[in-house]
């Protein structure tokens, strides 16, 4: 296995165990490892592949066959699709086996209500470390301020957002 | 094994098709309303309470939520295959179709084929920033109340969010932290 491969399998299976309440929580660390560390993107192309992943159908956590694509072409991609979905799958496979026994549990309801407020933070971490990571000018500052509003308050569609913020950049301009 | 008064377990066939279009209909997030609508609405193979409880393990447990609680379902149904087929059905066509818009991104890149497609992933990574934050907006809402479960969140938000500090070194500090502060605070 050439190194490459080996550090996509070695990063997005590490990573993969650490994403409580979802794939956005290592966004960040994804972020430092595949653009400032291994340079094999830079912070732009990060986010436009974060854009491109929450357009396209599926989970969001398929950013990472992106990164590993550009990293290392479609041996790459395949590789950190495995290494992001298979150690979780594992681990909740296991545990669905056991589930009812756990259901009852005092431990399970104290453990998830401590993990509630993480990963509420994580959410909140993942995308100001996206903007922090990005130039940004008035106009993408606006979208996102924008959007996050309409999100948190109305039914509103997620893909007619990101329809209305290509619009509103084509429109106005960068 | 608590199974609901079953509707004679789904064929794995059947469960694979179901994810499919799961997968296929939940453009930009809202994957798990997509998954209830179809697996408790739609079908009946779980009920709600089956569902929820399954949807805070899947939340409980790192990686995606929505393949979690594919292999969730999949197994509580038809145990082993029936994991594999539902992720089977989830990711198959989203990987095939991100792979293919990854492709025609990264060929564009350098070239002038289209003028119009740099500002249109400016403006949608912008919009898809703010559906994380407006995410987060809507879980605190409907998580957060008091003081200790509102300065874990803010904890976490400015030493990753603002600092940049590793996710691995803030878990390992703010885990134990918020187990044993929910733990005093229990109500009993």
């Amino acid at each position: 296995m050439s190194p490459v491969l080996l550090q996509l399998l070695i990063l997005f299976g590490g990573l993969s165990m650490l994403a409580f309440g979802g794939g956005t929580a290592v966004l960040p660390d994804m972020q430092r490892a595949a653009v400032d560390h291994y340079h094999w993107l830079t912070a732009r192309e990060f986010l436009d592949m974060f854009a491109i992943s929450r357009a396209a159908p599926g989970p969001g956590s398929l950013i990472v066959v992106l990164v590993g694509l550009k990293a290392a072409g479609l041996a790459g991609a395949l590789v950190a699709f495995v290494a992001m979905f298979t150690p979780p799958c594992i681990a909740i496979y296991v545990l669905a086996r056991y589930w009812h026994r756990a259901a009852e549990s005092a431990w399970r309801a104290l453990v998830e209500r401590a993990l509630a407020p993480v990963s509420v933070g994580l959410t909140f971490a993942s995308g100001l470390s996206l903007m922090r990571g990005t130039e940004h000018g008035w106009l993408p500052w606006g979208v996102t301020i924008i959007s996050a509003a309409l999100f948190a308050a109305t039914e509103i569609s997620p893909i007619l957002l990101l329809l209305g913020g290509a619009a509103a950049l084509l429109l106005v301009g960068s | 094994m608590e199974t609901p008064k079953p509707v004679a377990p789904p064929g794995l066939a059947s469960l694979f098709v179901s994810y499919v279009s799961i997968g296929m209909m939940s453009f930009g997030g809202g994957l798990t309303a997509w998954t209830r609508r179809e697996v408790v609405q739609k079908r009946g193979w779980l009920d709600d309470r089956q569902f929820l409880s399954g949807y805070a393990l899947s939340q409980l447990v790192p990686g995606a939520t929505n393949v979690n609680l594919a292999v969730f379902i999949g197994t509580q149904l038809r145990g082993t295959a029936g994991a594999i087929a539902c992720v089977a059905g989830l990711t198959a066509l989203p990987l095939a179709i991100i792979l293919l818009l990854g492709t025609l991104y990264l060929h564009s890149q350098g070239t002038a084929t289209a003028p119009w497609l740099g500002p249109a992933l400016i403006g949608m990574g912008a919009v898809a920033i703010g559906l994380n934050l407006g995410t987060g907006v809507r879980l605190a809402r409907r998580n957060l109340s008091g003081a200790i479960p509102i300065g874990v969140t803010a904890i976490v938000t400015v030493s990753i969010g603002v600092f940049g500090l590793p996710l691995l070194y803030v878990m390992l500090a703010v885990m134990p932290l918020s187990l044993l502060l929910t733990w005093l605070t229990r109500p009993r």
